[in-house]
């Protein structure tokens, strides 16, 4: 999917996506030469077809995770997995006592998963600290909104 | 889909279309080509140490292929074979059950991936039992409306993470238990770096004969490599002789006869069989055959 300034005749650059509500999928694009600025508005059949592709608008910037695509989509059951989430060598993370408590409201069939991809995101960008602000961060920078 | 504008203008302005997608050749960050082409690198790593895919199929629905998989997956590890089972029937999983695996068992997880159960006979099984609370049906999350045209889609993504992502060692034999139908082996065949082999289950009767006769010829075309023909449920309640007139049709050995209650000989013999088939025998397509 490109996107293509008329005026410039220059493709726009991916900048953001997010998901806003209701499903719904938006990315934004943006012309480097006149700085014009477009949203693709996906509607929630759309945005439920290209999460099921296991495929990230805008790119990768962590590895998938396993059954990422399956346990972000099935409602399972809570105690299926064994997963303290709590990643690979090296990412000893601190959480914030609010980004706790909002963790724990996360279902547990995906709870390990989630908590994984924000302990590896924050040890990818060196943050010491995993607070509400920082999920958002992320949230919106991998394309979570709909975990 | 909808896109918005920063600066809506009116639409005479706007020149011309002239450009194709390969026109525009700047860096496309999505590079989902790519993601795909990960997706099944992700696969074929993971599948390295596996020496062999069975599909287990068929056309027709409640003719065993979950009870002939499980009965055949304990058959070779008893023959000493390293054997595991996708249960790829996600709507209607059944092979835990057999292979009196613990439905509660808990799923180890790390970052490079999930622990198979350990079942009947030390058969390593990926199943979506161990995903649902007992009795529940596979739902999605998302849109309540419209799941025809994504749940395909999930389900095709589940398959593959089930391949990709769950540490299935080193195996002499991967048996992938089918739904009825031929789409989930389509999947297989796209997902896979080489094509697998298949095992069409039937039973006697004209009915299925028929049904798997069509999902024969479209798992030839897609590109499975057909070893044989198990008939099962033989007996008097269903006359008829599906497996043999299939075997003969299709130039394809008939594995198996099976009885409503085959003993553990008949299993042990149809895992011997299986390993001395060929592993990977070209594609017959059915017009060819005897």
């Amino acid at each position: 999917m490109k996107f293509l300034c008329l005026d410039c005749d220059a493709q726009m650059h991916f900048t953001e996506r997010r998901q806003p509500g209701d499903g719904t999928f938006a990315a934004a694009f943006t012309c480097s030469r006149c700085g014009r600025s477009v949203a693709l508005l996906a509607n929630p059949m759309e945005t439920q077809l290209v999460d099921s592709l296991g495929v990230r608008i805008g790119g990768r910037t962590l590895d998938p995770q396993p059954l990422e695509t399956t346990r972000a989509t099935v409602r399972g059951r809570d105690e299926a997995f064994a997963d303290d989430g709590n990643g690979g060598p090296g990412t000893a993370t601190a959480w914030s006592r609010e980004a706790e408590d909002r963790l724990a409201r996360v279902p547990g069939f995906v709870r390990g998963m989630v908590k994984r991809i924000y302990v590896d995101y924050a040890a990818d960008r060196g943050i010491p600290e995993i607070t509400p602000e920082v999920m958002d961060r992320a949230r919106s920078e991998l394309g979570l909104e709909g975990m | 889909m909808r896109a918005e504008s920063s600066d809506a203008r009116g639409t005479a302005s706007i020149p011309m279309i002239s450009r194709t997608y390969h026109d525009v050749t700047g860096p496309d960050r999505s590079r989902l080509g790519e993601q795909v082409a990960q997706q099944h690198d992700r696969v074929r790593r993971r599948l390295a140490g596996v020496r062999r895919v069975i599909a287990v199929m068929s056309g027709k629905g409640g003719v065993g292929k979950s009870y002939v998989t499980a009965g055949l997956a304990m058959g070779l590890a008893r023959a000493g074979q390293a054997a595991g089972v996708l249960d790829a029937d996600f709507n209607g999983p059944t092979t835990a059950r057999l292979l009196d695996a613990d439905p509660n068992a808990r799923l180890r997880v790390d970052e490079d991936g999930i622990d198979p159960v350990v079942a009947r006979d030390g058969v390593r099984l990926m199943s979506m039992t161990q995903l649902l609370d007992d009795g529940q049906p596979l739902v999605f999350r998302g849109p309540g409306h419209d799941s025809f045209v994504w749940r395909g889609a999930a389900e095709a993504a589940a398959l593959r993470e089930f391949l990709a992502d769950v540490r299935w060692g080193s195996l002499d034999v991967l048996l992938v238990d089918l739904p009825p139908g031929i789409q989930r082996g389509l999947e297989l065949c796209d997902l896979l770096e080489r094509p697998p082999n298949g095992i069409a289950v039937t039973i006697p009767t004209l009915e299925s004969e028929a049904a798997v006769r069509r999902a024969l010829r479209a798992g030839l075309d897609g590109g499975i490599q057909m070893i044989g023909v198990v008939e099962n449920m033989v007996g008097s309640q269903f006359p008829g002789a599906a497996g043999s007139t299939l075997a003969r049709e299709f130039a394809l050995p008939l594995l198996a006869r099976l009885p409503f209650h085959p003993g553990i000989d008949l299993w042990n013999d149809l895992a011997t069989r299986l390993d001395i088939s060929p592993t990977h025998s070209a594609p017959r397509a059915p017009h060819s055959a005897t």
